[in-house]
């Protein structure tokens, strides 16, 4: 759970607050390039200025929570954080390289598992081989859904 | 007299054989998603949308119909024999029902909380089916100016009133409204934030952003906090059925319990933690055995878990008659609804009342298939909780990504999906609620919608929202709402988490 932190500069919320300026500034720009305009009443610029504004004031509200005692978060294990991260990147890569889904997913499940604290990685590996063939031909074949394709899919 | 006729008619296609099979495979999916720990019923929604793709909507929305009840009914299993609830509604079912499991009335325990789930579904989807046709008709006379009104106060109930602190809870509402500006604005055509990227000009996606916040941002928060130390589920020991004694201590409390939640749930302000909670301490206050609150009283799991499941029907009130989503839960299922190319809100009624009353049906029979088939199944979930964490989380992820590629095959849809993944383990770091993030992204589009609407019939006069009774009121109430919490800071004694 989250602690009470000492006084003084609190770090996370004023990133937080930074980046939200940063969003109301790009809102902001992209509302002033907007060429459609209304005949009556707003156009679609107008939920964005408001969003924008939105977003300079809580932006604000942060800079000055950020200068009183708020709470700290827990040590975080980013070692395990980095493993799951991993898992997702090799989806990723698996799908924009064109290896397909059950190559991705066997990556993503046993790269997960590890970072649950599982050392049987081969073991993992299998088990994900075999999930993800069983959802692919659940998927593809009995639900005509569309995984991406790769070699391996290209087999069944 | 119109809504009785298709009421039957409802029931006439949900008892269908083919339907009846999917209410089945809807509940059986539902429970065995939201048994597993971590996993409420928004998740369970979100995640099981792509099995009913390819269904005919009615079909589908029959299957859903029993995910929605089943994943509800399976949270409150994991509760009592798991110290871990996978969502807050039923935190205060664990209270007292992993006591009662801890002292060998596992059974009682669950079934207390079945027939609970029963008693309260079955006389808040009666609620359900009375009020709707009722609310629609006043909400066929609604204009824009009211429903902008009205959204004005989902926004500030889901965010400021019950959150953690304001700040945070407007925070994560701002997020959401800013995903809600991407794409393609309907009523101009104007582009918004897309940044050339084709496939953000259809928007962002709802079920990914769900799915994203709640399944990865929830893995990535687990294993960064070393919480999976797994607790063994508690084996259940002698009968499952209830004594006498078990009887004529909880039925006062399932009927007392739904009645705080279906009204509560179907307020614009709802969810189920309030009525939870409320229905806890009434119970805790009226019991004749106060002295066991704490070590498994048996009025501390009927009440609370019928107020649940009362609420779940309530906000569904709000959702099919005014398409006004009030939890996470119910803007999943609208996004469910969306992908059929339906719009819940009083239209539906009119041109599609056989879908409509075939849900409501399907309501009913999910419920019952609930009772008959949960409480034999038992053993069954037990094993389910006993998954290794590893292959669990490993296996959400899985079938997570797998839902967002197969409706949208693209790397942009899955670099998004992983994108609001770290951004939901960022907002569960410090705090920030969820949620909002998903209310905004669906009310956001509408609210400007209604908005600009009203103003072209007005020629551009503002006023026009004041001079309508309805929408005036409403925006007031939303303004009092928004402000009170930060007059009276301890005012926000409920902390509303979310699953």
């Amino acid at each position: 759970m989250l602690k009470p932190s000492a006084a003084g500069l609190h770090r996370p919320t004023l990133i937080i607050g930074i980046a939200l300026f940063a969003i109301a500034a790009i809102t902001f720009n992209d509302a002033r390039g907007m060429n459609i305009r209304a005949n009556y009443g707003m156009g679609a610029d107008a939920a964005s200025y408001f969003v924008a504004a939105f977003f300079a004031v809580l932006g604000l509200g942060h800079l000055i929570a950020a200068f009183q005692p708020g709470i700290d978060a827990e040590q975080a294990d980013w070692k395990a954080f980095g493993w799951v991260s991993l898992a997702l990147a090799g989806l990723i890569a698996a799908i924009w390289l064109g290896a397909g889904f059950i190559l991705g997913s066997t990556l993503l499940f046993a790269f997960t598992a590890r970072a649950f604290g599982r050392k049987a990685l081969v073991k993992d590996l299998v088990i994900g081989v075999v999930l993800a063939i069983g959802i692919f031909l659940l998927f593809n074949k009995l639900l005509t859904l569309a995984l991406p394709m790769g070699p391996l899919e290209r087999l069944f | 007299m119109d809504s009785l006729i298709y009421l039957l008619g409802g029931f006439a296609t949900a008892l269908e054989p083919m339907n009846l099979v999917f209410a089945a495979i809807g509940v059986l999916l539902g429970t065995a998603v939201g048994v597993l720990p971590g996993i409420g019923p928004a998740l369970t929604v979100a995640l099981l949308l792509p099995v009913t793709f390819k269904l005919d909507p009615g079909g589908s929305l029959i299957m859903f119909a029993g995910i929605y009840y089943g994943g509800m009914y399976g949270g409150s299993t994991t509760a009592i024999l798991l110290n871990t609830p996978g969502e807050s509604a039923s935190v205060v079912t664990a209270l007292e029902g992993n006591q009662m499991a801890r002292r060998g009335r596992g059974g009682p325990a669950l079934a207390t909380a079945a027939i609970g789930s029963f008693v309260a579904a079955l006389i808040a989807t009666v609620g359900l089916a009375l009020f709707a046709p009722l609310l629609v008709k006043v909400a066929v006379k609604f204009g824009p100016w009211d429903y902008f009104g009205l959204m004005l106060i989902a926004f500030v109930t889901v965010s400021a009133t019950f959150g953690s602190s304001p700040l945070r809870g407007l925070t994560s509402l701002a997020f959401g409204l800013w995903l809600g500006l991407i794409g393609i604005d309907q009523l101009s055509g104007q582009t918004r934030l897309a940044f050339g990227v084709p496939n953000l000009f259809d928007g962002i996606e709802v079920t990914t952003l769900a799915v994203g916040l709640f399944a990865i941002g929830e893995t990535l928060h687990v294993v960064s906090r070393h919480l999976f130390g797994q607790e063994k589920p508690i084996a259940i020991k002698g009968s499952i059925w209830m004594s006498r004694e078990d009887w004529s201590r909880s039925w006062k409390p399932w009927l007392r319990g739904t009645a705080l939640g279906f009204p509560i749930g179907a307020l614009p302000a709802g969810g189920a933690e309030i009525p939870t909670f409320l229905s806890y301490t009434i119970e805790r206050k009226l019991s004749k055995k106060p002295e066991e609150f704490g070590k498994g009283a048996i009025e501390g799991v009927a009440g609370p878990e019928a107020a649940n499941n009362a609420s779940a029907a309530g906000t569904l009130v709000p959702l099919l008659t005014l398409g006004l989503p009030t939890s996470a839960t119910a803007a999943v299922m609208l996004a469910g609804f969306q992908q059929y190319n339906l719009q819940p809100g009083p239209l539906l009624f009119v041109q599609h009342p056989d879908l409509v009353w075939g849900l409501v049906a399907s309501l009913f029979i999910a419920n019952v298939m609930l009772l008959v088939l949960n409480l034999p199944l038992v053993g069954l979930w037990v094993r389910l909780l006993k998954i290794p964490l590893p292959w669990l989380y490993a296996g959400i992820l899985v079938f997570a990504s797998m839902g967002t590629i197969a409706a949208n095959p693209s790397v942009v849809e899955l670099l998004l999906l992983v994108a609001f993944g770290f951004v939901g383990f960022l907002m569960r770091r410090y705090d920030y609620p969820i949620a909002p993030v998903v209310v905004g992204l669906i009310l956001g589009p509408m609210a400007d919608g209604a908005l600009r609407r009203s103003l072209q019939m007005s020629l551009g006069d503002p006023m026009i929202l004041m001079q309508h009774p309805g929408s005036a009121i409403m925006i007031c109430i939303a303004f009092i709402a928004l402000v009170l919490p930060f007059l009276f800071r301890g005012l926000a004694k409920f902390r509303q988490d979310e699953d």
